[in-house]
């Protein structure tokens, strides 16, 4: 290892990056964009479920009962129908989501006492938001249930009766109103670095192949682990600048708490992009031609960091050969350990596993890239 | 002009395909991704782990513990004493709901008065935390009933459970809720956008860097021939990425294909139209691979999320639904899923197949008079 000749070299990537403005505007534009995208558009709380209602009872009993799902936030009260054709069409067409049906007889078993029920139709082609709006039917339904219940027993039994009295009082740690920003934004980071710095590094060593360059190169007497060394620095500070501005962003714009240590996060950041950047230059070495490195970067980065990494789809609920798979999709740690200093404000007593992983991960890519680089030609 | 464009087809097929390792990135890793990503996508909320921190131990408190064992939604894990295990447990994400029932909670049931139940959630996964919370929510009010009736009952002499009204609940489409019916059509539109659209946004691009631009361009072939030759290659690939994917799901995953198999395909057709045009445009605008790749990585990410596929559309702010309707996969994940899963047919599905060809028509129609012969 020479400084001078690595200096050398990342001076020279240095100079291929400011004459391309256009990719260098990307990779910093691009994860900017994303995440002021994201932070406003991307949520994943259901409200407003839009609602078709056929009430065949007609009574003041049902009348009561589709105020109660009008009034409520969660829902959005669409239109009245009286066949099951049009609540067809309109789940079909994607109209609604959910269909309340209230029986003829509603009001009369309501009347005598008797159990009533009351239908709900959803479209289950969305289970996640289907589950939100079951849920929050119920519980407009059992409201509902309750009060008229208590109505009838104070009728029968005269005065009020002494009856039992119990209510949930949840407490959500770490994310009070349960505001998915909170959740998506760190995840959304370190999905983003990911991609970016295997983006950014995986035609850098191609590229020199298809043009010829690396002939040139050999001939000096640069050695294997300088020209990687001096290949990734001007890379690595890109992606830096990449992360404080991610930071800033989550800070002035979205109000994602920072609960943990600043320096921390840095420091695990820094790892993390040493081993994804190290991955783009593995990558490039392997292939020796742009089209199929741009290929395999985006097979192996990003829908292995947006799918495995626990971003959207928690990895407790895949079965335990996917769960291991997830191992080495470095992202998994990134994501964890981004998300518990972020909203748990954890330290590295409980980070130590991840973090541990990411130095593995990290020293198995480098030591990988510059075991496979040949300073020949074939 | 057939034998020119034999020649550009016979050429492109030799360049993508020649390289093996070309070949299993192409057919091989798709088919391995869906079955991967199949597994992977699932936002199923069962087995919560819970730790129960009961501080009363009574009849009660473990009647009510006992309920939330037997939901099959909670997944009691450890049984703790202490308020810094909550902490330490949640902390280390070993278990993310603690229910909590205070000393005295027996007695107050039973007395009448109130009784609560505490229940602290890791809100970090705010979309596990609101279904975990509907889900006791439904628990408790069901044992909240009984109880109430009972007492009732016993001090009225009036039978218990009557009246009420329950729900009755029926999810159409699939009956059992589950999201991989849902997540793994969606991503055979991904993985089919990302594999055309990268090869086509290297297409030109590619041959501009090489030099071979200009070899092409003494030839006599025309603007119109080469942009087909570069095109259809990569239809066939795509179609052949689908058949594959949707093999996969429908064999391996048992998603129920309801609809018309050949409108799947004809969907396919439409979509490819744009995916390509896309990809062709930012070729001819991109001087080196470089900046092909960043700026087809620039639309395919934002496509990818901003499609309904894990986020709803209908809870984005209005101006970027907007943006999305100038999404392709927007309308291309419509049709994939009400094909797979509702089985509905042109009839319904016809507007979404309009936008595509039109923003596919006009997508390539813009890439094939950018793109100039010329150096």
């Amino acid at each position: 290892m020479n400084l001078l000749r690595i200096k050398a070299v990342a001076k020279k990537e240095f100079i291929h990056i400011i004459r391309d403005p256009r990719s260098l505007g990307m990779g910093i534009a691009i994860p900017m964009l994303l995440l002021f995208l994201f932070g406003y558009a991307l949520t994943l709380d259901v409200d407003k479920v839009p609602l078709i209602v056929w009430d065949q009872s007609g009574t003041h009993a049902s009348r009561d009962l589709v105020s109660r799902f009008s009034g409520s936030r969660y829902f959005s009260l669409q239109r009245y129908t009286d066949n099951y054709r049009d609540i067809e069409h309109a789940i079909d067409s994607r109209e609604v989501l959910i269909a309340v049906v209230i029986p003829v007889d509603f009001a009369r078993r309501i009347e005598v006492g008797r159990p009533a029920s009351v239908q709900a139709i959803l479209d289950g082609s969305d289970p996640n938001t289907a589950t939100f709006a079951l849920g929050y039917a119920e519980n407009v339904v059992q409201s509902y249930s309750r009060d008229i219940s208590l109505q009838q027993l104070r009728r029968l039994a005269g005065a009020r009766p002494k009856s039992a009295q119990l209510d949930v009082r949840p407490r959500i740690w770490f994310n009070a109103d349960m505001v998915s920003k909170n959740y998506i934004f760190p995840g959304l980071i370190a999905v983003i670095m990911m991609i970016i710095a295997a983006l950014l590094t995986s035609l850098t060593v191609a590229r020199e192949w298809e043009a010829g360059t690396m002939e040139q190169l050999i001939s000096t007497p640069l050695k294997g682990t300088e020209l990687i060394v001096g290949k990734l620095v001007p890379y690595f500070a890109i992606g830096v600048l990449d992360l404080v501005l991610s930071v800033l962003v989550g800070e002035l714009f979205f109000d994602i708490p920072l609960r943990g240590s600043l320096w921390l996060l840095f420091g695990m950041s820094v790892i993390f992009l040493v081993g994804a950047l190290s991955l783009g230059i593995l990558i490039s070495i392997v292939t020796k031609s742009q089209l199929l490195a741009s290929q395999l970067a985006l097979v192996a980065t990003m829908l292995p960091a947006f799918l495995l990494s626990g971003f959207i789809f928690p990895i407790d609920n895949m079965p335990p050969v996917i769960q291991g798979i997830t191992h080495i999709v470095t992202a998994r740690y990134f994501v964890t350990i981004l998300r518990g200093i972020y909203l748990k404000g954890i330290g590295l007593d409980i980070l130590a596993g991840e973090a541990g992983l990411l130095i593995v991960f990290s020293i198995v890519v480098v030591s990988l890239s510059i075991w496979k680089f040949r300073k020949k030609i074939e | 002009m057939f034998e020119r464009l034999k020649s550009m087809l016979i050429k492109e097929c030799i360049q993508i395909l020649r390289d093996p390792r070309m070949r299993f990135v192409i057919f091989i890793v798709p088919v391995f991704q869906t079955v991967v990503f199949g597994y992977a996508v699932n936002t199923d909320v069962q087995n919560v782990k819970t730790a129960v921190y009961d501080l009363d131990n009574s009849t009660e408190s473990r009647d009510l513990t006992a309920r939330f064992a037997g939901s099959g939604y909670f997944d009691i894990v450890e049984y703790i004493y202490r308020d810094e295990r909550a902490r330490e447990l949640i902390d280390r994400s070993m278990v993310k709901a603690v229910l909590r029932m205070n000393r005295g909670f027996g007695e107050e049931l039973r007395a009448g008065r109130s009784a609560p139940v505490q229940i602290i959630l890791d809100g970090t996964d705010s979309n596990t935390a609101g279904i975990v919370l509907s889900y006791t929510g439904r628990i408790v009010a069901h044992y909240k009933g009984q109880v109430q009736m009972e007492q009732i009952a016993r001090i009225n002499g009036v039978p218990a459970g009557m009246g009420g009204v329950e729900l009755q609940s029926r999810a159409w489409f699939n009956e059992n809720l589950e999201s991989r019916n849902f997540y793994v059509p969606a991503v055979i539109a991904n993985i089919v956008f990302i594999i055309t659209m990268l090869l086509s946004s290297m297409a030109v691009v590619r041959e501009k860097e090489i030099g071979t631009m200009e070899q092409i361009i003494v030839t006599p072939i025309r603007r119109s021939e080469f942009i087909l030759g570069k095109t259809v290659p990569f239809i066939l690939i795509g179609f052949i990425d689908v058949a594959l994917i949707t093999m996969v799901a429908t064999f391996w995953f048992k998603v129920p294909i309801r609809g018309s198999i050949p409108l799947l395909f004809g969907a396919t057709a439409l979509f490819l139209m744009s995916s390509l045009g896309f990809g062709l445009l930012i070729s001819t605008i991109s001087r080196t691979q470089q900046q092909a790749m960043m700026s087809a990585f620039f639309f395919i990410f934002p496509a990818m999320l901003l499609s309904g596929f894990a986020f709803p559309i209908e809870n984005m702010p209005e101006a970027v639904q907007w943006l999305t309707y100038i999404n392709p996969l927007r309308y291309y994940l419509v049709i994939i899923r009400g094909i797979f899963l509702k089985g509905v047919g042109i009839g319904i599905l016809w507007q979404q197949f309009l936008a595509l060809f039109i923003l596919g028509g006009l997508i390539l129609w813009f890439a094939v008079t950018r793109f100039k012969k010329t150096l």
